[in-house]
């Protein structure tokens, strides 16, 4: 299990999905990502992404102007 | 034991491709949707952005049609593939500067090699042949599966009975009985079946999310087109359009003038990519400049910002004007009285 940063600051949604999306693709099952964003959108919309594909969201926070949300790459989850 | 046959659904996040989807799904099929970002679909762009909008409960429609339906949702970043679609349209351009028709069957296509590749069986969309004035015509329904490649691998769910078999019918994959013949620009039959299904919340936009149907967003990139030696773009491009007010005040340069925090905060991001002015003097927005500014160019911009601020009555502000390389200069400037700024200079 490694853990991974992406930063998706500065990106409108649906950017920051993407970009989770695509570097989720490169992880292993039971990786850890934390992905950093500016968009509040990004709150409801990664966890949403995570949700329908499988992936299971550890903890979301906002922190200053700053989202972060913290997910473990399942086994369910979107490989493809 | 039959192979599980598996569709992809392009999902706009409206009403017609959640309800297509739905109908699939309950023939049994195996369908996963697939939406694509083109960079102009930017609807919730203004709420992400603006501090006053902060509070509004913002979504993602193709998430939550996805998420409805308990479907993956696959997003795809076609920015650049979708250059070309955008300047030069086969089929031209509808009211504003909309290829829907290109559109549409660039989509397809793409969907075409996403089915390839992932091993799908056929590809489903949320038209209604009539729906649209220039996308979904019984004339333009063939051209779509001819210039995308899917030929009778694309079913339209809704309207199926009013089209020719595809291939999924055909084959036994799907009960042509069970699809429907929707028609015309109605939503009444869409909003019966949603009732059905008990779908509510469901987006309603008009013109669906698609910015480039917007008369005052296709406005504003017409003008930078005119304006730039070249008709290529950035994504930063669009994110731009979306932000501030627009005001060009000669053919050298346009500015853009942030109206409230969120967006002066949001704009702070771009100040290595375009010169900026500020007022050091009073409270007041930040300005981005796009384009070649001469000395001349660069007070008279200074004069139209301090109008924005609270320095807007003063005889005289302080604006900071600041270029790419480093430069700064601060000019003392009156601020222009709103009669000074003509109409035909805000984009």
């Amino acid at each position: 299990m490694s853990k991974y940063e992406l930063d998706a600051k500065r990106l409108l949604c649906p950017m920051p999905v993407i970009r989770t999306q695509d570097k989720i693709k490169t992880l292993a099952v039971g990786d850890i990502l934390e992905v950093v964003c500016t968009d509040p959108g990004a709150l409801n919309d990664v966890p949403a992404w995570c949700r329908i594909n499988g992936h299971k969201i550890l903890e979301t926070k906002t922190v200053d102007d700053e989202v972060i949300i913290i997910i473990e790459v399942s086994d369910a989850g979107d490989k493809t | 034991m039959s192979k599980q046959r598996k569709a992809v659904s392009l999902i706009s996040g409206g009403l017609d491709s959640l309800l297509a989807t739905k109908v699939l799904l309950d023939q049994g099929i195996h369908v996963e949707g697939i939406n694509f970002f083109t960079g102009f679909c930017v609807e919730g762009h203004t709420h992400a952005i603006r501090k006053q909008d902060k509070d509004k409960v913002k979504r993602n429609n193709a998430l939550w049609s996805a998420e409805k339906l308990g479907i993956k949702l696959h997003i795809i970043d076609v920015i650049e593939e979708y250059k070309d679609v955008l300047l030069n349209p086969k089929h031209g351009y509808g009211q504003n500067m909309n290829p829907c028709l290109d559109c549409k069957g660039f989509m397809v296509k793409k969907a075409v090699e996403w089915i390839k590749e992932n091993d799908f069986d056929f590809i489903i969309t949320g038209e209604v042949i009539g729906q649209r004035p220039m996308s979904q015509r019984k004339e333009t329904m063939p051209i779509i599966q001819q210039e995308s490649g899917a030929g009778d691998l694309l079913l339209r769910p809704l309207c199926a009975k009013n089209l020719p078999e595809t291939l999924p019918e055909r084959e036994g994959w799907v009960d042509r009985d069970k699809l429907l013949d929707f028609s015309g620009r109605t939503r009444k039959p869409q909003m019966a079946l949603a009732k059905k299904y008990n779908f509510e919340g469901y987006a309603t936009p008009a013109g669906g999310c698609c910015f480039l149907t917007d008369k005052n967003y296709s406005d504003k990139l017409v003008d930078m087109w005119e304006h730039r030696s070249s008709r290529d773009y950035e994504l930063d491009d669009l994110m731009m359009l979306k932000v501030g007010r627009h005001i060009r005040p000669n053919e050298n340069f346009k500015m853009i003038v942030g109206r409230e925090q969120g967006e002066n905060k949001f704009m702070e991001g771009y100040r290595k990519m375009y010169p900026y002015i500020y007022c050091t003097s009073h409270n007041g927005p930040l300005t981005l400049l796009d384009g070649n500014i001469t000395e001349s160019d660069a007070e008279l911009a200074a004069r139209i910002a301090a109008r924005y601020g609270q320095g807007r009555d003063a005889d005289e502000v302080e604006m900071s004007v600041n270029y790419p390389d480093g430069k700064q200069v601060v000019l003392k400037v009156k601020p222009m009285l709103s009669d000074e700024i003509p109409e035909a200079w805000y984009v």
